[in-house]
């Protein structure tokens, strides 16, 4: 699999392109770089950010959690139901992490008891944690959250622009990096994802490994269900249907193989905040929600098909050059 | 799904159980019978002649992209766009309607079916040629397709008034009875049952999910039966967005939204295989007609639709985790001495 995502430099291609991302919103509209616009606008991907993180680490141990969607609304939903309940809201948010953890528990020890493959897994769960959301709900809506919690929500950084839950995100953006990048498990991740059976051998414990990244996942679903619930003051059980997509083509997007054993949390962190920036320019030039859509979709199936089709044309000139030296000795 | 019997005589043995699980679509046809007369004990309505007509109607949409989801899952790939290709080839038919009100109906039939198989090649090349794992291709088509719906019908909707009544005869009519509907999908469904059991082509696809490269050894084109398999599956989707138009007349570009969830739930649990290789057609429709069953006791029990999508979840759960472990079980039975690396028992 020698790829475009081989070459150092994949991360620098999207800081090119968010850079253009940039100026081209820019150009389409005065208004689109100034610093509110800019804030307004990182702040709606705060969710696809924190999810996006966790996701990576699945997708280089060449698994995948197809759920965090559906745990974010499940888990937005506890918090809701919850606090109208009257339960005061350190213990709600308390129990939404609890609840996410569990989902998560679920999806690894499917995973790694039963060996079930994870797409197949979470495709169930997908729809299990979704309906439970609605069992809890309905179609109702929570609001009249306490304004000190919304503000966690929406507000920014004091003194800055930077939205809180985007702030957040940075930070544990840096501190799944290290993790990733900087210590014997984060290598350990690597490995598992380059060749299981290797792993294994050399004693790595890889259905513990797996079973701990899905409980994080969760974990990590249950705060993007948090925020997003203080960021719109609204409990619902179909909040972010479908965002999976957007984790997924973030993560890809960034340069993480789905066969695994490679990528980086600052290529996924890039393409969170290139994905994010095109649609922004995109619904500054009034173009509707469905071509949002396509070109999500697009971009998924690209940043798969581009490498692959790269790869391949490596092969072929590879192959005619041997071809080459073997007739001329 | 806990059933408390009158007290067996003799308590049931693992080796009992696994020969019935085997016999996949014996125990099937048991919980089906078990559902069906427990619900009709409860409220006897549930076996009243129109329910049971409105029933079958709704099966047969799924048991129709059952069996284009059968085929890709036989060869261990998944298409998870095929609701996207209903709720298209919907759409579009009924524009069609509208401005050409004396389309005869078979041209509909035809065109969604052309339709289908354009979307469906999309797909097929993505995964065949393109290297695309399926799940990302069909993922990635799931949403472009839906946006092109979102893009085609700018918030429009077909009703029942837009469609000429012949076209609504179709889809409401029967035969001897028979919903046309019904026949439809039954005779595409024998058709096909054929064709995966004792034609050539049809066997590769299961050649191909049983092991890829042996498969490659025995002379099969893999990319030439990948692509065919998608090619089926987008034009039966294609098929049945049409039907999909002529049961329920009304279709906004939202139609068929979360049926792919369905269709794959109920191809695992009629014993269809998500690993490859493992399946009968009649194994999957038994599955539609036994979640489709379920879906309606739960109506007439007065359960709360918001539970439906939570216990398909969990069916879905139920069945893969069943196949995994008869799976394991045969695999232990056919190996006298296993020596898997990893953990020991």
């Amino acid at each position: 699999m020698k790829a475009l995502r081989n070459l150092p430099g994949w991360e620098t291609t999207l800081v090119v392109l968010v850079v253009v991302a940039l100026l081209g919103g820019g150009v389409l509209s005065k208004d689109f770089l100034t610093g509110q616009n800019l804030s307004f606008l990182t702040a709606n991907f705060s969710e696809i950010l924190l999810m996006a993180l966790t996701m990576t680490l699945l997708v280089i141990v060449a698994e995948i959690d197809l759920s965090v969607a559906s745990i974010l609304g499940l888990c937005s939903a506890v918090l809701g139901v919850l606090f109208a309940a009257g339960v005061p809201m350190p213990l709600a948010i308390l129990a939404a992490f609890v609840v996410g953890g569990l989902a998560g528990l679920l999806n690894g020890l499917l995973v790694t008891r039963l060996g079930l493959p994870s797409l197949a897994v979470t495709i169930g769960t997908l729809a299990l944690y979704r309906g439970l959301a609605y069992v809890l709900l309905g179609d109702r809506a929570i609001a009249d959250f306490p304004q000190a919690y919304t503000n966690f929500g929406f507000g920014t950084v004091p003194g800055t622009l930077i939205p809180i839950p985007i702030a957040l995100g940075t930070v544990l953006a840096v501190v799944t990096a290290v993790v990733l990048h900087a210590t014997p498990f984060g290598r350990s991740l690597y490995a598992i994802g380059a060749n299981e059976v290797a792993a294994r051998f050399s004693g790595l414990r890889v259905e513990r490994t797996k079973l701990l990244l899905f409980v994080m996942s969760g974990l990590m679903s249950a705060l993007a269900g948090i925020v997003y619930t203080f960021r719109f003051a609204s409990a619902r059980g179909d909040n972010a249907t479908g965002f999976e997509l957007g984790v997924i083509a973030a993560v890809l997007l960034g340069g993480v193989s789905i066969f695994g054993g490679r990528g980086s949390v600052v290529g996924a962190v890039l393409a969170v905040f290139l994905i994010g920036l095109i649609n922004g320019a995109l619904t500054i030039v009034d173009v509707s929600n469905e071509i949002l859509t396509i070109v999500t979709g697009l971009l998924l199936i690209g940043s798969v098909l581009v490498p692959n089709l790269v790869a391949r044309v490596q092969a072929a000139r590879q192959r005619r050059r041997l071809r080459g030296n073997t007739v001329s000795p | 799904m806990t059933r408390s019997d009158p007290a067996p005589a003799t308590p049931v043995t693992p080796g009992l159980l696994t020969r019935l699980l085997r016999a996949r679509e014996a125990g099937l046809v048991g919980l089906l019978l078990l559902v069906t007369l427990g619900t009709a004990a409860i409220n006897p309505l549930f076996l009243g002649a129109g329910s049971v007509r409105d029933l079958f109607l709704n099966v047969a949409i799924i048991a129709l992209l059952v069996v284009g989801e059968t085929i890709v899952l036989l060869m261990k790939h998944v298409d998870l766009s095929i609701s996207s290709v209903v709720g298209l080839s919907a759409f579009l038919t009924g524009s069609l309607f509208a401005t050409h009100p004396d389309l005869p109906i078979p041209l509909a039939l035809l065109f969604g079916l052309a339709l289908g198989t354009v979307l469906g090649a999309v797909n097929g090349l993505l995964v065949a040629y393109g290297r695309v794992p399926a799940l990302v291709a069909t993922l990635g088509t799931l949403y472009v397709f839906r946006g092109v719906t979102y893009a085609v019908v700018h918030g429009g909707q077909i009703n029942a008034s837009n469609l000429p009544a012949a076209f609504l005869g179709f889809g409401t009519g029967s035969v001897l009875g028979i919903p046309n509907l019904v026949l439809l999908v039954v005779v595409i469904m024998l058709g096909f049952g054929a064709y995966l059991g004792s034609w050539r082509g049809g066997r590769e696809y299961y050649a191909l999910g049983s092991n890829a490269e042996a498969a490659v050894l025995a002379g099969i084109s893999v990319t030439r039966r990948t692509m065919t398999g998608f090619v089926l599956s987008g034009a039966i989707a294609g098929l049945a967005g049409v039907l999909y138009l002529a049961r329920f007349g009304t279709v906004d570009a939202t139609a068929g939204t979360g049926l792919e969830l369905q269709v794959i739930a109920a191809a695992v649990v009629g014993g269809v295989s998500i690993n490859g290789g493992v399946g009968t057609l009649f194994g999957a429709g038994i599955g539609a007609l036994l979640l489709g069953v379920m879906g309606s006791a739960l109506v007439t029990l007065r359960a709360p639709g918001f539970y439906q999508q939570a216990i398909q979840g969990a069916l879905l759960l139920g069945a893969i985790s069943v196949d995994m472990l008869v799976a394991r079980r045969t695999a232990k039975h056919l190996q006298a001495a296993p020596d898997h690396p990893g953990r020991t028992k």
